[in-house]
């Protein structure tokens, strides 16, 4: 890419660009305003609360299941069935319909944009069309709580043969419409990511190279890449679940006896599932977790006013673990077996992703480093982000040794490595970055104190759920059982100690889950009530606070789109007269000296 | 390479003060678009086909008797995306006869295939080749949809640009979309020559 030498000293001031301007739909109702709106901020709204409203039920669902964890029986309702179905339904909704939503769709449609000075997507209706699908998406999902049986209890991989046959609770209409579901979803997101990567490719305003793009855009922008190419993975291995579910294709299914019956399968491979659905699953961990990084870089820069250590090593790395996402799949698949080869290979491959993580995390401490580190809510979440990170980070290298993972694979070791890391850090990241954005999306504050004592209850509560879940993952507990107690005059599974522990996890997930309130309280209390925040008040250097209005407003940058001198972090600059130099300001403004 | 020269720029020395003119990326939006959008159906029907050798070496699997009606039907496909390419050429040559009928004919080809393969699927059908029966047959049943739903989102496109034609739009303004129908066909005819040899092959 020429950059072109505009003035040959390159001080003075660009006149503003002569780009074509977008033709923006102009709504002229309220519906089309608010509801059926196709600017990004709003569908950026539209795609928060949904996910936000939906995530909130999987949290229900994981209280519940913690309340059976601890006092198994004390409520009714919470059978077997129910609990199995709990965790499936807790665990698809926070991966595909929170987060993978949340940060692409929400943090996407809101950031992208602004950040990289466009008035919009490059394709707003389809853009629109695509938060309306992904509604869809929810509703059917949902609509499986209302059905004979209830929803899928197949646990979240949905593994067959188990997930459609008759023993599994949910294995009618619950399997059949969660699949409709994916797919719906992945429909829907196709339309929204093609979006995502186009602008950032076709809109960037002028000056704005690839290079000069924060982070965050870089992580999204990756991270949308990696979903557009793997959940074709998803859509196919759900559609040859239903061909197999519904008009009995053996796809999947093996010769099998069920309930005491010869089924009309034969042949089929359980384990091509597996490959299929894991080439959607890994990379699903880095969609989730790559925006995560990339808000965190910022949420750092900004707030220690220093930037950002290693600019160019973070992209290269977002990249690069991004590439490697998609070989490592079948790490998730050693308990079933497979050629020493193989796991040779993907134990390796999944290690080497620990270099460009490892750098990345690197590069957060030196950011931090001498920094005028400012404890703000958003920076607490973030520091908050690299401490669970690494954490997380570490089991993973155990997990992805085969001869650990075998023993460990259907422990608690599991789901505490992997809440750590792909549960845990990514919702720190976006509590950080709404405490952040809010200001420009409302234009107000949140309460500090309420901010505060959101992450001090949530930060402390979720060590105190999965740390301890690593012991128990030690002493050989199972993850997925309904209960550890024993029946019919057996003993117990677990010695009385690791029951306390369990009790011990489930008042920390009920703490957590209602300091949840405290925070959503803050986000309704303070869109009216909060201080006035004013256009930048964190003083960062990104376009998305440079905009005359805030909130922006339709077209965002008013008349004239913003030319970009310079890249997004050049905060603390020797001699400049503030400590961030936006990055819309030409070099003649600038008093300080080039670092 | 210009990629690698891109991200080895040290965006806080080397251009400071500088601005860019270009984006590197000229072609427009929609085709930008459009390329990105044929990655994900390659995704989506390479997984297939890593899926169908997976599955096709299992024991049970026996092969589907290819219809004579599938060698017809491939030649209609290719007459439908060589029609859609004289639109195309005509267009950029803002001959307004040529794209009408270019596109005319794209699509009653285009048509003409989506019927053929309902056809190969009824005589498949007939003589007791179900989804269900064998794997190969629901890898067939399932690539031939697959395939068929592909086009049938295409024609969706290629009626729009048609209602525009036909309604007295100009040739210059539906250039693109004609362009777009185009590419997209060459890319569903490129699929579907390549999912027919697998068939063919196995």
């Amino acid at each position: 890419m020429a950059l072109t030498d505009v003035t040959h000293d390159a001080q003075d001031f660009v006149p503003p660009a002569e780009v074509a301007e977008e033709e923006l739909y102009h709504p002229k109702t309220w519906l089309g305003k608010y509801v059926f709106s196709q600017d990004a901020k709003i569908i950026a709204l539209q795609y928060s609360i949904t996910a936000m409203g939906v995530g909130l039920l999987a949290l229900v669902l994981s209280v519940l299941m913690r309340i059976q964890l601890a006092w198994p029986g004390a409520v009714s309702f919470i059978t077997p069935d129910a609990y199995i179905q709990f965790v499936t339904m807790h665990g698809m909704i926070m991966v595909i319909y929170l987060l993978t939503a949340l940060f692409l769709g929400g943090f996407g449609n809101y950031l992208i944009p602004l950040m990289v000075g466009a008035r919009d997507m490059v394709f707003p209706y389809v853009n629109m069309i695509s938060y309306w699908i992904y509604l869809l998406a929810v509703l059917v999902l949902l609509a499986s709580f209302f059905t004979p049986g209830g929803p899928t209890g197949s646990g979240w991989t949905l593994y067959p043969p188990q997930a459609i046959l008759p023993g599994t609770p949910g294995s009618g209409w619950g399997i059949t419409l969660m699949c409709i579901s994916l797919g719906i979803f992945v429909v829907g997101f196709t339309m929204g990511g093609l979006n995502y990567v186009v602008t950032v490719l076709q809109a960037r305003t002028r000056g704005m190279t690839l290079m000069r793009m924060p982070l965050t855009v870089w992580a999204i922008f990756t991270a949308t890449i990696l979903a557009l190419l793997a959940f074709p993975a998803l859509l196919v291995s759900a559609i040859m679940m239903s061909l197999d579910n519904l008009l009995g294709t053996s796809y999947f299914l093996p010769a099998i006896i069920s309930l005491g019956q010869q089924l009309d399968y034969s042949g089929g491979s359980p384990v091509l599932f597996q490959h299929l659905f894991w080439f959607f699953g890994h990379p699903e961990v880095y969609i989730v977790a790559l925006p995560a990084f990339g808000i965190v870089s910022e949420l750092i820069s900004v707030h220690a006013r220093k930037n950002i250590f290693g600019y160019r090593l973070m992209v290269w790395a977002i990249v690069v673990i991004g590439g490697l996402s998609f070989v490592v799949w079948a790490h998730h698949m050693y308990v079933s077996g497979m050629n020493p080869y193989f796991g040779f290979f993907f134990a390796t491959t999944t290690l080497i992703i620990a270099v460009p993580t490892a750098i990345k995390v690197y590069n957060w401490v030196l950011t931090l480093w001498r920094g005028n580190i400012r404890l703000t809510v958003p920076m607490l979440f973030a520091i908050g982000f690299v401490f669970t990170f690494i954490n997380g980070g570490l089991t993973g290298i155990f997990l992805g040794n085969v001869i650990v993972d075998v023993p460990l694979s259907d422990t608690y070791f599991v789901v505490a490595h992997f809440h750590m890391v792909m549960a845990v850090s990514p919702i720190l990241a976006v509590f950080g970055a709404v405490y952040h954005w809010y200001p420009k999306i409302t234009g107000r504050m949140l309460h500090d104190g309420m901010g505060k004592f959101h992450f001090w209850v949530t930060f402390a509560g979720l060590y105190c759920i999965y740390y301890p879940m690593h012991y128990l993952a030690i002493m050989g507990v199972p993850r997925r059982y309904f209960a550890n107690e024993g029946s019919n005059g057996l003993p117990d599974w677990i010695p009385e100690s690791a029951q306390m522990v369990n009790v011990g996890i489930t008042i920390a997930a009920i703490c957590v889950a209602s300091a949840q309130l405290v925070f959503l309280w803050n986000l309704y209390h303070s869109a009216t009530r909060g201080k006035p925040s004013g256009g930048n008040p964190w003083g960062a250097t990104t376009l998305e606070w440079q905009t005359p209005d805030t909130p922006p407003t339709h077209g965002n940058f008013g008349k004239e789109l913003p030319s970009v001198y310079r890249w997004a972090y050049d905060y603390s600059v020797p001699g400049a007269e503030e400590d961030f130099i936006p990055q819309n300001v030409p070099a003649s403004k600038n008093t300080g000296q080039a670092t | 390479m210009s990629v690698f020269r891109t991200l080895s720029t040290k965006p806080w020395v080397a251009d400071r003060g500088y601005i860019s003119d270009s984006h590197g990326f000229s072609p427009p939006t929609a085709k930008v678009f459009l390329s990105i959008f044929l990655g994900v159906i390659t995704a989506v029907f390479a997984l297939l086909t890593a899926a169908y050798f997976i599955r096709m070496a299992y024991a049970d699997w026996q092969s589907i008797p290819v219809p004579a009606l599938l060698w017809l039907n491939t030649a209609i496909l290719i007459l439908s995306s060589v029609a859609l390419q004289w639109a195309r050429t005509s267009a950029r040559r803002e001959q307004a006869v040529g794209v009408r009928r270019g596109l005319l004919a794209g699509g009653a080809f285009a048509f003409a295939f989506l019927v053929g393969q309902f056809l190969v699927w009824r005589q498949l059908g007939s003589l007791g080749y179900f989804v269900d029966t064998n794997p190969s047959n629901s890898f067939f049943y399932l690539i031939t949809g697959l395939h068929g739903l592909h086009l049938l989102g295409g024609l969706v496109a290629w009626f729009r640009a048609s209602l525009r034609l036909w309604s007295g739009a100009d040739v210059a303004k539906i250039r693109m979309s004609v362009d777009l129908c185009a590419v997209y066909w060459h890319f569903l005819l490129l699929v579907w020559l390549v999912m027919f040899g697998l068939l063919l092959v196995t």
